[in-house]
């Protein structure tokens, strides 16, 4: 009786401690709804248009998960790669839903070359992964600059004068996509209740999840898998460990540029030197938040990741106002609470690892003293 | 198609060709030789096969047949050349890497030189490891197929290159439930290898050999050495029927009554040379170890005395030690001081946890005393210097710093521990290495042991199996303990060296007086050296004889409480 109840609480706690991060923001979300004394349909508007603009995005996190190449900031590269598709797709006018299947179109060859840059990198830093990505998308900061601030205009033509800077070379610090904005997302929209629902963005996010169960199932898919969990026995069996790696990692990039169209074409407006910066952190916390750990994350983790995560940005500067007086406590917990969670979550993948072997001595130290009683 | 889609194409499958040799295509080429080349010679066939490293002649003109069907037991001491020609015969990098190989590998009758073991494979050589190489979350179904799965095409891998087909999961079921059925083992196909007991690991690891349709020729190096008692047998089964199969098998073991159960014949390497080539059903244990070591080696140099009747220096009282696969539940234990003290039993029963738990490398609970002196479990470091010391059965992992030479790994722990090798400044602010001392000791061990070296600068990663062994102990020695945990000391190791393992244990104990407690799976070894002789079975100490005990007794004790 008492053995039972013990190992029914142990489970209780077993998933707690599983699942603390999305339990932590669930009841923070519960607090922060009524203070923040938003009306259910401006919520659910707000985190339906959250969901459109970041889903995407964040799936693309997955494939080098799988991979085992852990949480990668490989993805910032594709946001670079989207961002100068869309300069272009912007100076030479081309709008609407053209403008952004061109922007798709032009942006993969870029996420490509960075994604087989990256990839090589990360081969040669193999279970650093993750500093080394982070470190990787600093450098390509740089390098995006220097494209975008100094060679267009002088090396590389613009046509319009709207983005390019007064001083006659280098792009503005913000591009205005007005003529782009929504136009996805208004494909196709329904009204439910006055929750307005994107459903062309939602069927691409929904096919795409399709993709990524489908690829699972692939034998790149199968592949990848291996090499994630023995990179040594996956080459003792012939399969090409660093090219497998390599093209996780470009697909990640791939999609991320996709997202990063989708994403931006829903803001409206592009920040053209800070656009990317932070993208990358934002999507992992999201992932992160719906559950996922260093080397496990699903479609269902991205999904409940990206509702609870922007839930409590949605509710944050108005509750944080509504308690401090002060509007900007919101931006500034935005960035605590990712950079907070994204610690939290390596910490525990490490504790985990290590409470897994401890819990079977736990086992039998119990099964011992049961015996005597 | 348009011409980007095929660069598209290519450089997604596009992979070096070893890669393309484990890939479904080449597989059907090699079978395509088989049946062109069905002449009625020898499967394989070497001649003159010669291989020096650097000058260092370690295999000298072997010549060996092996007909389809023919089950061969190659035994030798370590050193002996072994793995080198497994290594040669399989393509391994090593080879080509120092030089190369002289001589012919005939296959069928023609002759190979495989660039790499993909090439091996590809030709219908198959090769069991001691090290597995499986995927530790993938199922046993998914290892056994593991880059050789059945696909079927979808549209995309008609752009993107056959790494976008899908696993035809069926198919894959029916192809390792076959092999396992095969292999007359059974395992359960759906279950993940982490969850599995290190038997069937092995066997799966069989299985995936046998899964190759175009395996004609099974390697297999040393597969009972982590099985129990009844998995081996099974084992000894499943290669009787491969046999009947049509299969080659060369079965590489240190256990000879094995070979001569199942073996149709034996080859005998000594020191790089085929000494005998004899079928098995004309030999026994006692003429193949005669060979092995070229000299005949007395059947037991019994070694007993009446056993001490001095006070108790260690006990342990409820001992529980959660080592995966060697449990220990509730173990009280006496040692008493100068004794040899051996702990014997099945494979799993716990008798590897007793030691590893005392001196706190895994996780364990109750109370050790030594000395009158309560031993605080999980700190490693409170035991050693307590002045106890372990000779761990993991030698790679825990025995050696593999890349260091032996000096360094004689003198480290004394160093670390004990201060040994140390001369001190300033009244001991600084400290500085004795390397003179540390060169003395060391050429010391190397003559005490008899330790086959180029000197004590080696590297140890680079002696056989039966030298780091000796390395292990010497390390041992030089830290004086008071008391000597020795785990499977002769494990894997040649008759050789066992013997002289075993004596200079005895020597420690008797010149020295430490008290040894001597854990090892082989009754007879116990036997020859220990005092008494604790046996485990099921985690629980199930009785302690004295050595001179007829060995049915001891026989009933393993079995009594197995788990």
């Amino acid at each position: 009786m008492n053995t039972k109840k013990s190992s029914a609480s142990k489970r209780a706690l077993n998933f707690l401690s599983n699942s603390a991060v999305p339990l932590m923001f669930i009841i923070i979300i519960a607090i922060c709804i009524p203070i923040s004394g938003f009306s259910p349909t401006f919520l659910l508007n707000e985190v339906m248009t959250r969901l459109s603009r970041n889903a995407f995005l964040i799936l693309s996190l997955l494939i080098p998960i799988m991979a085992g190449m852990g949480l990668n900031f490989g993805m910032t590269l594709g946001a670079m790669a989207a961002e100068i598709a869309l300069i272009f797709v912007t100076d030479w006018q081309i709008w609407g839903i053209p403008g952004i299947v061109l922007a798709m179109i032009l942006s993969i060859p870029l996420s490509v070359v960075l994604g087989i840059l990256c990839g090589k990198i990360l081969n040669a830093a193999q279970g650093r992964e993750m500093i080394t990505s982070y470190i990787i998308s600093f450098f390509m900061n740089g390098v995006y600059q220097l494209i975008v601030l100094y060679m267009m205009g002088s090396l590389i033509p613009i046509l319009h004068g709207s983005i390019e800077l007064p001083r006659g070379y280098g792009v503005r610090s913000s591009v205005d996509l007005t003529n782009i904005r929504k136009t996805l997302d208004n494909l196709l929209a329904i009204n439910v209740a006055g929750v307005r629902i994107p459903v062309a963005t939602l069927l691409i996010i929904a096919l795409m999840c399709l993709i990524i169960v489908w690829f699972r199932r692939t034998k790149l898919g199968q592949d990848m898998r291996a090499v994630g969990q023995d990179m040594e026995v996956a080459r003792d069996a012939g399969i090409n460990v660093e090219r497998t790696r390599l093209i996780s990692i470009v697909i990640s990039t791939v999609l991320a540029g996709i997202g990063m169209v989708i994403y931006l074409q829903n803001m409206g407006d592009m920040a053209t030197y800070s656009s990317h910066s932070q993208i990358g952190m934002f999507c992992i916390a999201a992932l992160l938040v719906g559950g996922a750990s260093v080397d496990r994350a699903s479609i269902g983790n991205v999904f409940l990741g990206v509702i609870l995560f922007h839930t409590l940005f949605i509710l944050a500067p108005s509750a944080g106002a509504k308690i401090t007086g002060n509007e900007v406590v919101g931006e500034y917990f935005r960035v605590f609470v990712s950079y907070g969670v994204i610690t939290v979550a390596l910490v525990m993948y490490e504790t985990r690892k290590r409470r897994a072997k401890a819990r079977a001595a736990q086992q039998l130290k119990l099964e011992q003293q049961e015996g005597e009683q | 198609m348009p011409a980007f889609v095929n660069d598209l194409r290519g450089w997604l499958t596009r992979s070096p060709s070893r890669f393309l040799s484990g890939s479904p295509e080449r597989e059907g080429a090699g079978k395509e030789k088989e049946t062109n080349m069905s002449n009625l010679g020898p499967l394989l066939e070497l001649k003159n096969i010669r291989k020096d490293f650097f000058g260092n002649q370690v295999l000298q003109d072997i010549n060996l047949t092996l007909n389809e069907g023919e089950v061969l037991g190659l035994v030798g001491e370590n050193g002996a050349g072994k793995s080198t020609l497994m290594k040669i015969l399989f393509g391994m990098n090593e080879i080509h890497d120092t030089g190369g190989y002289g001589g012919d590998v005939l296959l069928n009758g023609s002759k190979v030189n495989f660039s790499s073991p993909f090439d091996a494979l590809a030709a219908g050589i198959g090769m069991v490891h001691q090290e597995f190489s499986l995927i530790p979350g993938f199922t046993a179904t998914e290892n056994i197929l593991l880059n050789r799965e059945p696909m079927r095409k979808s549209f995309l891998s008609e752009i993107f290159g056959s790494r976008l087909n899908t696993l035809d999961r069926k198919d894959m079921k029916r192809r390792a439930d076959d092999a396992i059925e095969k292999m007359g083992v059974h395992i359960e196909g759906e279950m993940t290898i982490n969850e599995m007991p290190v038997g069937h690991k092995q066997f799966t690891e069989i299985a995936r050999e046998l899964s190759k349709e175009q395996l004609k020729l099974l390697i297999l190096d040393e597969p009972t050495a982590v099985l129990a008692e009844q998995e081996a047998e099974a084992l000894l089964d499943s290669i009787r029927g491969m046999s009947a199969r049509g299969i080659a098998v060369i079965f590489i073991t240190h256990r000879l009554q094995e070979i001569l159960d199942v073996c149709d014949k034996v080859v005998v390497m000594r020191d790089g040379v085929l000494v005998k080539d004899v079928p098995a059903s004309e030999t026994s244990v006692s003429e193949i170890t005669g060979w092995m070591v070229g000299r005949s080696v007395g059947s037991s140099a019994t070694l007993h005395r009446e056993p001490p009747e001095t006070r108790t220096i260690l006990s342990m009282r409820r001992l529980w030690v959660d080592m995966p696969g060697e449990l220990v539940r509730d173990v009280n234990l006496d040692v008493r001081e100068g004794e040899i003290l051996g702990i014997g039993g099945l494979a799993g029963q716990g008798k590897l946890g007793i030691p590893n738990g005392v001196m706190g490398l895994y996780p364990a609970g109750g109370s050790v005393e030594f000395d009158g002196k309560s031993i605080p479990l999980n700190q490693p470091r409170a035991c050693l210097d307590a002045q106890l010391a372990f000779v761990s059965e993991d030698r790679r992992g825990v025995g050696l710093l593999l890349g260091e030479s032996m000096e360094w790994n004689i003198a480290f722990p004394a160093m670390q521990i004990r201060g040994s090798f140390l001369k001190s400044w300033l009244g001991g602010a600084i400290k500085w290495r004795d390397d003179k001392a540390i060169e003395e000791v060391t050429r010391k061990y190397i003559e005490d042991l008899q330790i086959r070296c180029t000197g004590g600068r080696q590297n140890v990663k680079e002696l056989s199996g039966g030298n780091q062994q000796k390395v292990c102990l010497a390390k041992a020695f030089a830290l004086e303990p008071k008391f000597l945990f020795v785990s499977e000391p002769t494990r894997g190791i040649d008759v050789g060296a066992k013997a002289l393992v075993l004596q200079e244990l005895t020597k420690f104990n008797r010149e020295s007086g430490v008290t040894i407690v001597m854990i090892s799976s082989e009754l007879e070894e116990l036997r020859q050296i220990c005092d008494r002789i604790a046996i485990v079975s099921g985690g629980r100490i199930a009785g302690i004889l004295p050595a001179t005990s007829p060995s049915e007794e001891f026989g009933a004790l393993m079995v009594s409480s197995v788990v």
